[in-house]
Protein backbone atom coordinates (compact mmCIF):
# COMPACT_ATOMS: atom_id res chain seq x y z
CA UNK A 1 0.00 0.00 0.00
CA UNK A 2 1.48 3.23 -1.15
CA UNK A 3 1.92 5.85 1.49
CA UNK A 4 -0.86 8.41 1.16
CA UNK A 5 0.45 11.81 0.42
CA UNK A 6 -0.32 14.33 3.08
CA UNK A 7 -2.59 16.75 1.24
CA UNK A 8 -3.22 20.27 2.32
CA UNK A 9 -6.26 20.52 4.54
CA UNK A 10 -9.33 21.41 2.47
CA UNK A 11 -11.47 22.50 5.40
CA UNK A 12 -12.42 26.13 5.50
CA UNK A 13 -11.53 27.78 8.72
CA UNK A 14 -14.84 28.51 10.39
CA UNK A 15 -13.47 30.03 13.51
CA UNK A 16 -14.18 33.56 12.37
CA UNK A 17 -17.75 32.85 11.32
CA UNK A 18 -18.92 34.25 14.63
CA UNK A 19 -17.07 37.45 13.96
CA UNK A 20 -18.69 37.81 10.59
CA UNK A 21 -22.08 37.21 12.11
CA UNK A 22 -21.44 39.82 14.73
CA UNK A 23 -20.28 42.16 12.08
CA UNK A 24 -23.54 41.82 10.20
CA UNK A 25 -25.54 42.08 13.36
CA UNK A 26 -23.83 45.25 14.40
CA UNK A 27 -24.07 46.64 10.91
CA UNK A 28 -27.84 46.24 10.87
CA UNK A 29 -28.18 47.45 14.42
CA UNK A 30 -26.37 50.60 13.52
CA UNK A 31 -28.01 51.35 10.21
CA UNK A 32 -31.62 50.56 11.03
CA UNK A 33 -33.54 53.64 11.94
CA UNK A 34 -36.91 53.13 13.48
CA UNK A 35 -39.17 55.76 12.07
CA UNK A 36 -41.39 57.23 14.71
CA UNK A 37 -44.93 57.06 13.49
CA UNK A 38 -46.47 58.78 16.40
CA UNK A 39 -48.88 61.57 16.01
CA UNK A 40 -52.33 62.88 16.63
CA UNK A 41 -54.95 61.11 14.61
CA UNK A 42 -57.63 63.14 12.95
CA UNK A 43 -60.40 62.07 10.64
CA UNK A 44 -61.32 64.67 8.07
CA UNK A 45 -64.92 65.12 7.00
CA UNK A 46 -65.89 63.68 3.63
CA UNK A 47 -65.60 65.97 0.67
CA UNK A 48 -68.49 68.15 -0.18
CA UNK A 49 -70.63 67.01 -3.04
CA UNK A 50 -72.08 70.13 -4.67
CA UNK A 51 -75.09 68.21 -5.99
CA UNK A 52 -75.82 66.57 -2.71
CA UNK A 53 -75.10 68.96 0.13
CA UNK A 54 -75.07 67.50 3.62
CA UNK A 55 -78.30 67.97 5.52
CA UNK A 56 -78.30 71.07 7.60
CA UNK A 57 -78.42 70.15 11.21
CA UNK A 58 -79.38 72.87 13.58
CA UNK A 59 -77.46 72.60 16.76
CA UNK A 60 -78.25 74.71 19.71
CA UNK A 61 -75.55 77.22 20.43
CA UNK A 62 -75.14 75.77 23.89
CA UNK A 63 -74.14 72.45 22.36
CA UNK A 64 -71.18 73.94 20.52
CA UNK A 65 -67.97 74.79 22.27
CA UNK A 66 -66.32 77.31 20.00
CA UNK A 67 -62.61 77.88 20.03
CA UNK A 68 -61.39 80.62 17.73
CA UNK A 69 -57.71 81.08 17.05
CA UNK A 70 -56.67 84.25 15.31
CA UNK A 71 -53.63 85.09 13.24
CA UNK A 72 -51.83 86.36 16.35
CA UNK A 73 -52.33 82.99 18.04
CA UNK A 74 -54.78 84.49 20.50
CA UNK A 75 -57.79 82.52 21.58
CA UNK A 76 -61.45 83.26 21.92
CA UNK A 77 -63.02 80.43 23.86
CA UNK A 78 -66.81 80.58 24.11
CA UNK A 79 -66.64 84.33 23.59
CA UNK A 80 -63.93 84.89 26.18
CA UNK A 81 -60.51 86.16 25.27
CA UNK A 82 -57.52 84.10 26.33
CA UNK A 83 -53.84 84.58 25.83
CA UNK A 84 -52.83 80.94 26.27
CA UNK A 85 -54.66 77.66 25.80
CA UNK A 86 -53.67 76.43 29.23
CA UNK A 87 -56.53 74.83 31.13
CA UNK A 88 -58.57 74.43 27.98
CA UNK A 89 -58.78 70.68 28.46
CA UNK A 90 -60.59 71.09 31.78
CA UNK A 91 -63.10 73.48 30.22
CA UNK A 92 -63.74 71.12 27.32
CA UNK A 93 -64.22 68.24 29.72
CA UNK A 94 -66.69 70.22 31.78
CA UNK A 95 -68.51 71.17 28.59
CA UNK A 96 -68.79 67.63 27.23
CA UNK A 97 -69.91 66.08 30.48
CA UNK A 98 -72.27 68.89 31.42
CA UNK A 99 -75.55 66.93 31.01
CA UNK A 100 -77.64 70.11 30.88
CA UNK A 101 -80.84 68.44 29.71
CA UNK A 102 -80.06 64.90 28.62
CA UNK A 103 -82.54 62.86 26.61
CA UNK A 104 -83.29 59.26 27.53
CA UNK A 105 -80.06 57.98 26.04
CA UNK A 106 -78.17 60.65 27.87
CA UNK A 107 -79.72 59.68 31.18
CA UNK A 108 -78.89 56.03 30.57
CA UNK A 109 -75.34 57.06 29.72
CA UNK A 110 -75.12 59.18 32.85
CA UNK A 111 -76.26 56.31 35.04
CA UNK A 112 -73.65 54.00 33.52
CA UNK A 113 -70.77 56.32 34.35
CA UNK A 114 -68.45 55.78 37.29
CA UNK A 115 -68.72 58.28 40.11
CA UNK A 116 -65.51 60.10 39.19
CA UNK A 117 -66.91 60.98 35.76
CA UNK A 118 -70.37 61.76 37.11
CA UNK A 119 -68.76 64.41 39.28
CA UNK A 120 -67.97 66.39 36.12
CA UNK A 121 -71.64 66.93 35.34
CA UNK A 122 -72.40 70.47 36.37
CA UNK A 123 -75.90 70.49 34.83
CA UNK A 124 -75.41 74.02 33.64
CA UNK A 125 -78.37 74.96 31.40
CA UNK A 126 -76.13 77.15 29.23
CA UNK A 127 -73.72 74.36 28.38
CA UNK A 128 -74.12 71.13 26.44
CA UNK A 129 -77.27 69.03 26.75
CA UNK A 130 -75.50 65.69 26.81
CA UNK A 131 -72.26 64.21 25.47
CA UNK A 132 -73.94 62.83 22.36
CA UNK A 133 -74.88 66.35 21.30
CA UNK A 134 -71.76 68.20 22.32
CA UNK A 135 -69.50 69.43 19.56
CA UNK A 136 -66.17 71.16 19.95
CA UNK A 137 -65.51 73.51 17.10
CA UNK A 138 -62.03 74.81 16.34
CA UNK A 139 -61.73 77.62 13.88
CA UNK A 140 -58.49 79.22 12.83
CA UNK A 141 -57.30 81.94 10.54
CA UNK A 142 -55.00 81.16 7.66
CA UNK A 143 -52.32 83.03 9.54
CA UNK A 144 -52.60 80.98 12.71
CA UNK A 145 -49.47 79.00 13.39
CA UNK A 146 -49.72 75.24 13.01
CA UNK A 147 -47.99 74.84 16.33
CA UNK A 148 -50.72 76.68 18.20
CA UNK A 149 -53.47 74.90 16.34
CA UNK A 150 -51.95 71.57 17.20
CA UNK A 151 -51.67 72.58 20.84
CA UNK A 152 -55.36 73.42 20.99
CA UNK A 153 -56.31 70.28 19.08
CA UNK A 154 -54.10 68.28 21.39
CA UNK A 155 -55.81 69.68 24.48
CA UNK A 156 -59.23 68.96 23.04
CA UNK A 157 -58.23 65.39 22.34
CA UNK A 158 -56.83 65.18 25.83
CA UNK A 159 -60.19 66.15 27.27
CA UNK A 160 -61.88 63.31 25.41
CA UNK A 161 -59.18 60.79 26.20
CA UNK A 162 -59.29 61.76 29.87
CA UNK A 163 -62.99 61.03 29.97
CA UNK A 164 -62.65 57.75 28.07
CA UNK A 165 -59.81 56.61 30.28
CA UNK A 166 -61.62 57.52 33.47
CA UNK A 167 -64.61 55.50 32.39
CA UNK A 168 -62.60 52.33 32.08
CA UNK A 169 -60.34 53.03 35.03
CA UNK A 170 -57.13 53.49 33.11
CA UNK A 171 -54.72 56.35 33.02
CA UNK A 172 -54.99 58.51 29.94
CA UNK A 173 -51.67 57.24 28.63
CA UNK A 174 -52.74 53.64 29.08
CA UNK A 175 -55.99 54.26 27.26
CA UNK A 176 -54.26 55.96 24.37
CA UNK A 177 -51.79 53.10 24.07
CA UNK A 178 -54.64 50.69 23.34
CA UNK A 179 -54.39 49.69 19.72
CA UNK A 180 -57.26 47.26 19.51
CA UNK A 181 -55.02 44.39 18.48
CA UNK A 182 -56.98 41.92 20.56
CA UNK A 183 -60.55 41.64 21.73
CA UNK A 184 -59.86 42.74 25.27
CA UNK A 185 -58.28 45.98 24.10
CA UNK A 186 -61.01 46.64 21.57
CA UNK A 187 -63.72 46.16 24.16
CA UNK A 188 -61.92 48.50 26.56
CA UNK A 189 -61.65 51.08 23.80
CA UNK A 190 -65.30 50.74 22.91
CA UNK A 191 -66.45 50.89 26.49
CA UNK A 192 -64.47 54.08 26.92
CA UNK A 193 -66.01 55.95 24.05
CA UNK A 194 -69.47 54.44 23.94
CA UNK A 195 -72.07 57.20 23.78
CA UNK A 196 -69.47 59.96 23.86
CA UNK A 197 -68.44 60.57 20.26
CA UNK A 198 -65.29 62.53 19.71
CA UNK A 199 -66.95 65.38 17.90
CA UNK A 200 -64.23 67.86 17.04
CA UNK A 201 -65.09 70.07 14.15
CA UNK A 202 -62.34 71.84 12.29
CA UNK A 203 -63.81 74.76 10.45
CA UNK A 204 -62.47 76.14 7.21
CA UNK A 205 -60.03 78.90 8.16
CA UNK A 206 -60.64 82.59 7.65
CA UNK A 207 -58.54 84.31 5.06
CA UNK A 208 -56.74 86.50 7.54
CA UNK A 209 -53.02 86.86 8.07
CA UNK A 210 -52.00 84.32 5.48
CA UNK A 211 -52.32 83.43 1.87
CA UNK B 1 27.12 23.55 8.81
CA UNK B 2 24.54 21.19 10.10
CA UNK B 3 22.47 24.00 11.46
CA UNK B 4 21.61 25.14 7.97
CA UNK B 5 20.39 21.71 7.08
CA UNK B 6 17.27 20.96 5.16
CA UNK B 7 14.36 22.93 6.47
CA UNK B 8 11.20 21.17 7.52
CA UNK B 9 8.17 21.73 5.31
CA UNK B 10 6.67 25.23 5.57
CA UNK B 11 3.65 25.61 7.83
CA UNK B 12 0.54 25.86 5.61
CA UNK B 13 -1.75 27.38 8.21
CA UNK B 14 -2.40 31.07 7.75
CA UNK B 15 -2.30 32.84 11.07
CA UNK B 16 -5.82 34.01 11.89
CA UNK B 17 -5.22 35.83 15.09
CA UNK B 18 -5.42 39.18 13.31
CA UNK B 19 -8.71 38.35 11.63
CA UNK B 20 -10.93 40.00 14.26
CA UNK B 21 -8.98 43.19 13.84
CA UNK B 22 -9.51 43.10 10.11
CA UNK B 23 -13.20 42.44 10.60
CA UNK B 24 -13.52 45.32 12.99
CA UNK B 25 -11.69 47.53 10.60
CA UNK B 26 -14.22 46.65 7.93
CA UNK B 27 -17.06 47.20 10.36
CA UNK B 28 -15.84 50.65 11.22
CA UNK B 29 -15.27 51.43 7.56
CA UNK B 30 -18.86 50.57 6.71
CA UNK B 31 -20.21 52.29 9.77
CA UNK B 32 -18.56 55.48 8.77
CA UNK B 33 -19.26 55.42 5.06
CA UNK B 34 -22.71 53.87 4.71
CA UNK B 35 -25.56 56.23 4.12
CA UNK B 36 -28.86 54.49 3.84
CA UNK B 37 -30.92 55.81 0.99
CA UNK B 38 -33.41 57.78 2.91
CA UNK B 39 -35.85 60.23 1.57
CA UNK B 40 -34.08 63.44 1.12
CA UNK B 41 -36.15 66.00 2.89
CA UNK B 42 -36.32 69.17 0.88
CA UNK B 43 -38.28 71.19 3.38
CA UNK B 44 -37.53 72.28 6.91
CA UNK B 45 -38.81 69.93 9.53
CA UNK B 46 -39.17 71.04 13.09
CA UNK B 47 -41.88 68.71 14.25
CA UNK B 48 -44.16 70.24 16.88
CA UNK B 49 -44.63 68.64 20.26
CA UNK B 50 -47.89 67.32 21.60
CA UNK B 51 -49.07 65.10 24.42
CA UNK B 52 -51.88 62.98 23.04
CA UNK B 53 -49.84 60.84 20.72
CA UNK B 54 -51.15 57.66 19.25
CA UNK B 55 -49.37 54.95 17.40
CA UNK B 56 -50.81 53.24 14.41
CA UNK B 57 -50.91 49.51 14.23
CA UNK B 58 -50.14 49.06 10.58
CA UNK B 59 -47.23 51.05 9.33
CA UNK B 60 -47.75 49.98 5.75
CA UNK B 61 -50.88 52.10 5.60
CA UNK B 62 -49.00 55.29 6.30
CA UNK B 63 -47.84 57.64 3.58
CA UNK B 64 -45.80 60.64 4.47
CA UNK B 65 -46.28 64.17 3.36
CA UNK B 66 -43.87 66.89 4.41
CA UNK B 67 -44.82 70.51 4.72
CA UNK B 68 -42.45 73.31 5.47
CA UNK B 69 -40.26 76.07 4.19
CA UNK B 70 -37.95 74.78 1.43
CA UNK B 71 -34.36 74.34 2.52
CA UNK B 72 -33.15 75.54 -0.82
CA UNK B 73 -34.76 78.95 -0.76
CA UNK B 74 -32.86 80.13 -3.82
CA UNK B 75 -34.54 77.49 -5.93
CA UNK B 76 -37.94 77.06 -4.35
CA UNK B 77 -38.62 80.34 -2.57
CA UNK B 78 -39.51 80.88 1.05
CA UNK B 79 -43.18 80.01 1.00
CA UNK B 80 -44.06 76.66 2.64
CA UNK B 81 -44.13 73.81 0.18
CA UNK B 82 -45.43 70.29 0.18
CA UNK B 83 -43.12 67.35 -0.36
CA UNK B 84 -44.20 63.82 -1.06
CA UNK B 85 -41.77 61.06 -1.90
CA UNK B 86 -38.72 62.81 -3.30
CA UNK B 87 -40.18 65.83 -4.95
CA UNK B 88 -41.99 68.99 -4.12
CA UNK B 89 -45.59 68.95 -5.17
CA UNK B 90 -47.99 71.66 -6.01
CA UNK B 91 -51.13 71.51 -3.96
CA UNK B 92 -53.41 70.32 -6.81
CA UNK B 93 -51.09 67.36 -7.47
CA UNK B 94 -51.73 65.89 -4.05
CA UNK B 95 -54.85 64.09 -5.20
CA UNK B 96 -52.87 62.26 -7.86
CA UNK B 97 -50.13 61.40 -5.40
CA UNK B 98 -52.64 60.01 -2.92
CA UNK B 99 -54.16 57.85 -5.62
CA UNK B 100 -50.74 56.51 -6.56
CA UNK B 101 -49.98 55.71 -2.94
CA UNK B 102 -53.33 54.04 -2.54
CA UNK B 103 -52.77 51.84 -5.56
CA UNK B 104 -49.67 50.44 -3.88
CA UNK B 105 -51.73 49.06 -1.03
CA UNK B 106 -53.60 45.77 -1.12
CA UNK B 107 -57.17 46.17 -2.21
CA UNK B 108 -58.70 45.51 1.19
CA UNK B 109 -56.67 48.21 2.90
CA UNK B 110 -57.18 51.01 0.42
CA UNK B 111 -59.85 52.72 2.44
CA UNK B 112 -57.61 52.83 5.47
CA UNK B 113 -54.77 54.79 3.97
CA UNK B 114 -53.40 57.21 6.52
CA UNK B 115 -51.48 60.31 5.64
CA UNK B 116 -48.88 61.33 8.16
CA UNK B 117 -48.51 65.08 7.94
CA UNK B 118 -45.04 66.05 8.96
CA UNK B 119 -45.45 69.75 9.11
CA UNK B 120 -42.98 72.27 10.36
CA UNK B 121 -44.12 74.14 13.41
CA UNK B 122 -43.58 77.49 11.72
CA UNK B 123 -46.03 76.75 8.95
CA UNK B 124 -49.24 78.71 9.07
CA UNK B 125 -52.64 77.09 8.94
CA UNK B 126 -53.26 78.30 5.37
CA UNK B 127 -51.12 75.72 3.58
CA UNK B 128 -52.12 73.04 6.07
CA UNK B 129 -55.79 73.55 5.40
CA UNK B 130 -55.18 73.61 1.65
CA UNK B 131 -53.53 70.21 1.96
CA UNK B 132 -56.40 68.98 4.09
CA UNK B 133 -58.87 70.14 1.50
CA UNK B 134 -56.98 68.20 -1.17
CA UNK B 135 -56.87 65.12 1.02
CA UNK B 136 -60.60 65.34 1.49
CA UNK B 137 -60.89 65.63 -2.26
CA UNK B 138 -58.80 62.48 -2.64
CA UNK B 139 -60.88 60.77 0.03
CA UNK B 140 -57.84 60.05 2.18
CA UNK B 141 -59.44 61.26 5.34
CA UNK B 142 -57.38 59.59 8.01
CA UNK B 143 -54.54 61.90 8.81
CA UNK B 144 -51.92 61.84 11.47
CA UNK B 145 -50.39 65.09 12.63
CA UNK B 146 -46.89 63.78 13.22
CA UNK B 147 -45.54 65.15 16.45
CA UNK B 148 -43.06 64.31 19.12
CA UNK B 149 -43.84 63.75 22.76
CA UNK B 150 -43.97 66.78 24.96
CA UNK B 151 -42.51 66.55 28.42
CA UNK B 152 -45.45 66.58 30.73
CA UNK B 153 -45.45 69.18 33.41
Amino acid sequence: MARKKNRMSTEVNAGSMADIAFLLLIFFLVTTTIASDKGILNILPPKLDPNNPPPKIDLNERNIFTILLNANDQLLVEGEFRESPEGLDEDVKAFIMNFGSPDEEGIALYNSLPASVKALAARNPDSSDDPGEAVVSIKTDRGTSYDKYLEVFDLTKKAYFDIYAQRVNLSTDEYRALTGKNDAETSLQDRGKEGIPMAISIAEPNKIGGN
Amino acid sequence: MAKFGKKTKADVNIPTSALPDIIFMLLFFFMVTTVLREQEILVEQKIPAATQLQKLQKKTLISYIFIGKPKNTALYGTEPRVQANDALLNTPDIVQWVNQERDLLPEADRGLITISMKADRDVKMGPISDVQTELREADARRILYASIGKVQK
